[in-house]
């Protein structure tokens, strides 16, 4: 069990790692079992294709796992041979009872955070000029209709940020507004979560749809007020 | 002709069929089967117009023409990256007098004849289709492109031409003068494959990218259509993805030849071929990825809809597809050049295992971050845990920056593994070999350190400063990294001395399969990729122009487009065995009959970047 020892507990100390240590650092969460399953899925491959680089490297990995499977010559382990063979179907069977069968659990969610605006939203440039002012009163509108859940930092975290889920977006994370352009975000403002296509699961977003109380030219000193107050800014291709 | 006589005619046709009852009732049905479609078509033109589009049951017509279109776009980059580098093994023979480089290039434009009918095959159905199911559409395109539809059709003639005698004049234009001619012809013959190619890339990609002028004349207006945002980009990426198609089928083939062959002879040559198959297919690959985010950069700034559609929106899980094929594909090649270091060079094993697990261990972390989504799946408790479908801490990694640096990085990984092969089994003789190597390993270390920190700087400056300069330069850093180790390597092996014999045909049957599963992967991807490209249109057929009436103008899900994606890679291998079978039908014969034989095949002489020049005699 030697050669075979070492992928064993790489494999166990990857899984500790994902499950255990990983969320525990400073600004990170659990992962869910999809990446966790993703992360071992490489390692796996890792350890396969380390170890079936030379004949003896791959006598050694194999040769244990073969000689179990057939039997030869393994003395007192043959019972645990037979668990195993007896274990294994009904384990795939319980998994693929599991994933197949008709639950009262929600479905895994697999929501597109950025989806694709319509296209009369598409090549709208800020019709209002960028000046000081203009940015100021952005940053004035924004403190009275976005800060509370948005944050006064810009960072997502508004006192009503906690209510919600998903989280406000943080606009101080470059990967957020930093990667749209100017029309992106006046048609997300304009039409709030109602507005976002399927693949946006619109019934999650609580945003508001500000056309209903703010003139567009609001809006779009928003949008200023906004990139300059996270110290972003917009995709642009000039 | 009268009543009486109409009802006698009638008669006569009845008694005349008696007894072949059974056989017209079929000949009906299958007219009727056939006729199916313009049941289709009744239900989709209007009363008063023209016919928009027709169907056909069961399958569909936006299916069927879905499947035709993209075994015919890979047996078009099959057909088009082969002469490629059968013309560069012929050149590599006729310039440096290695006559097993002429017979493998022999040997693949051989697979050219009968691949090249089932293209035109292949193209001429889904014509065919495409007139009969979306008339409007293709009206309005030969409105459009006329004058490049005459040309691509004497593009045809000129290549098809150009092959015969390609192919046919090779055993008669062997020598001399007659070489040179012979060698030209090549050159033709990817001079207008070229063509070929892009041409037809102008269609496609004016119905994503159009650009339309009213005034003019059918030239200027097909020429204005032409030259559209993403013609360009699409020629450079097929051309390239053409050879790394052409480089791991062939691969595939010398793999599948080598796990079956019983000679020596023929295992040592097999051996080879996939060396080269793979050393094709892994050249192309390092480019490959810089022309597709060329290829989306032009997108995503021609129309942010379509950009976000594929980069961010519900197209965006096929970029995390695509992330793990091309992963399997840098692990697949750089396995099979670690299995030939520890196979074919005996003794080398103990030498590089540690540096194959440090590159394993990296391409691994890359892959990682490549394939790490920036919206994640989880179930409702897991996204209440993360605080929504980002991770607070991973989500960083699923954004451009990171997988441009990743990349870069498994580009840099894998030029080394090939430098290593290649050194591999040679001791430096040179005076400054000790100097040489530590500017390759400064020159190694500083590139990789500038590659990251680009990469984390991107997050800080504005889009298009990422875009326009730290990726690029990310990119030109791999350059002149390939650039200035290369020649330094060749220099240093001018004079090195030969350790290792390397061992032809010493592989494991896992090498056979790893060839294998590079030409699936590289074959998945592109369908992958063609749905990707296709569905960015979502429901126009030309973006922006004329917009797609028919019942499926919606996405396909992509879970079915999987299943389509499976189907066409299936069916297309099949299609490959099918040629090779074909293509290789008289040897076994002629083997069999005892005056075959593989002649001047590789005795332990190295290839490209296999073994010491002395050896080269």
């Amino acid at each position: 069990m030697g050669a075979l020892g070492k992928p064993i507990i790489l494999m166990v100390g990857m899984y500790a790692f994902l499950k255990f240590v990983l969320p525990n650092i400073p600004g990170s969460a659990p992962l869910p079992s999809s990446l966790i399953f993703l992360y071992l899925l490489l390692t796996a491959s890792g350890i396969v294709i380390f170890e079936t680089l030379s004949g003896e490297s791959k006598d050694a990995f194999w040769g244990p796992i073969q000689r179990f499977l057939t039997g030869e010559n393994i003395g007192g382990l043959q019972a645990l041979r037979y668990g195993v063979f007896i274990l294994f179907p009904l384990l795939v069977g319980w998994q693929t009872y599991g994933s197949t069968a008709v639950s009262d659990l929600p479905p895994t969610e697999s929501r597109t955070i950025h989806p694709a605006p319509p296209g009369e939203y598409t090549g709208l440039s800020n019709p209002v000029p960028k000046t000081p002012e203009n940015i100021m009163q952005g940053k004035g509108f924004y403190a009275a209709y976005c800060s509370p859940c948005h944050g006064g930092n810009f960072d997502g975290k508004g006192p009503a940020a906690r209510g919600y889920i998903p989280a406000p977006a943080n606009f101080a994370d470059p990967t957020t507004i930093a990667m749209l352009q100017e029309s992106y975000l006046f048609w997300r403002i304009k039409k709030g979560g109602v507005g976002l296509p399927i693949e946006g699961a619109p019934w999650k977003s609580a945003m508001p749809r500000w056309e209903v109380e703010l003139p567009d030219e609001w809006i779009w000193k928003i949008i200023m007020g906004e990139y300059d107050g996270a110290h972003q800014s917009p995709r642009t291709w000039e | 002709m009268s009543a009486i006589q109409e009802v006698e005619t009638v008669q006569r046709a009845l008694r005349a069929i008696r007894g072949q009852e059974r056989w017209l009732l079929g000949l009906l049905f299958t007219a009727g089967w056939f006729l199916l479609p313009s049941m289709g078509l009744a239900a989709e033109g209007t009363a008063a117009g023209p016919t928009e589009y027709r169907d056909i049951p069961y399958i569909g017509s936006r299916n069927l023409v879905w499947i035709v279109a993209q075994l015919h776009l890979l047996l078009a980059g099959f057909v088009l990256g082969v002469p490629i580098f059968a013309w560069l093994c012929e050149v590599i023979a006729w310039r440096g007098g290695e006559k097993r480089y002429d017979k493998l290039a022999k040997e693949f434009t051989k697979l050219l004849t009968s691949a090249y009918a089932t293209t035109a095959l292949f193209g001429g159905i889904l014509l065919f289709l495409l007139v009969a199911f979306y008339p409007k559409l293709m009206n309005y395109l030969t409105d459009v492109f006329f004058p490049s539809f005459l040309l691509y059709c004497l593009l045809f003639l000129l290549e098809t031409a150009t092959l015969y005698l390609y192919w046919y004049g090779w055993d008669a234009m062997q020598y001399g003068r007659k070489k040179t001619l012979h060698v030209f012809l090549g050159f033709l013959l990817n001079f207008f494959a070229l063509f070929i190619m892009i041409v037809p890339n102008a269609w496609a990609t004016f119905q994503s990218s159009p650009v339309v002028i009213a005034d003019g004349t059918a030239f200027e207006r097909a020429w204005a259509a032409t030259w559209n945002p993403t013609w360009w980009p699409i020629n450079i990426h097929r051309l390239i993805a053409n050879v790394v198609l052409g480089g791991y089928i062939c691969g595939a083939y010398a793999g599948v030849r080598y796990l079956s062959v019983k000679s020596t002879e023929d295992r040592e040559h097999y051996d080879w071929m996939g060396y080269v198959g793979n050393f094709i297919g892994v050249f192309g690959l390092l480019a490959l990825p810089f022309a597709g985010y060329w290829l989306m950069r032009e997108i995503y700034q021609y129309n942010q809809q379509m950009g976000i559609t594929l980069m961010g929106g519900f197209l965006s899980w096929l970029f995390i597809i695509q992330a793990m094929l091309i992963g399997v594909l840098f692990l697949g090649s750089n396995y099979y050049f670690w299995l030939g270091i520890t196979y074919r060079i005996p003794g080398s094993e103990a030498k590089y295992r540690r540096a194959m697990l440090m590159m394993l261990i990296s391409l691994l972390l890359c892959l990682a971050v490549w394939m790490t989504p920036h919206s994640l799946v989880a179930s409702i408790e897991e996204a209440q845990k993360m605080g929504g479908a980002h991770h607070p801490l991973l989500g960083v990694l699923g954004v451009m920056s990171a997988k441009m640096t990743v990349s870069n990085l498994m580009i840099l990984i894998t030029f080394m593994s090939f430098v290593m092969y290649w050194r591999a089994g040679k001791q430096d003789t040179a005076g400054w070999a000790k100097l040489g190597k530590a500017v390759m390993g400064a020159v190694l270390v500083v590139a990789s350190l500038a590659v990251i920190v680009l990469g984390v700087w991107g997050y800080f400056v504005p889009a298009i400063v990422r875009i326009n300069y730290f990726s690029t330069s990310q990119v030109a850093i791999v350059g002149f990294v390939i650039l200035t180790i290369t020649p330094l390597t060749a220099l240093l092996l001018k004079s090195a001395k030969t350790t290792t014999e390397m061992v032809w045909g010493s592989m494991p049957p896992r090498a056979g399969y790893a060839l294998v599963l590079n030409a699936v992967m590289v074959i998945l991807l592109m369908t992958l990729m063609g749905y990707a490209r296709s569905s960015s249109r979502v429901h126009w057929h030309v973006y922006g122009v004329m917009r797609d009436t028919s019942p499926y103008a919606y996405s396909p899900a992509l879970g079915s487009a999987s299943l389509i994606m499976a189907f066409c890679t299936f069916f297309f291998c099949i299609l490959v065995a099918f040629i090779f079978w074909v293509a290789t039908m008289g040897d076994k014969y002629k083997a069999a009959a005892g005056s075959g034989g593989k002649g001047e095949l590789p005795h332990g002489i190295p290839a490209m970047a296999g073994g010491a020049p002395e050896e080269r005699q």
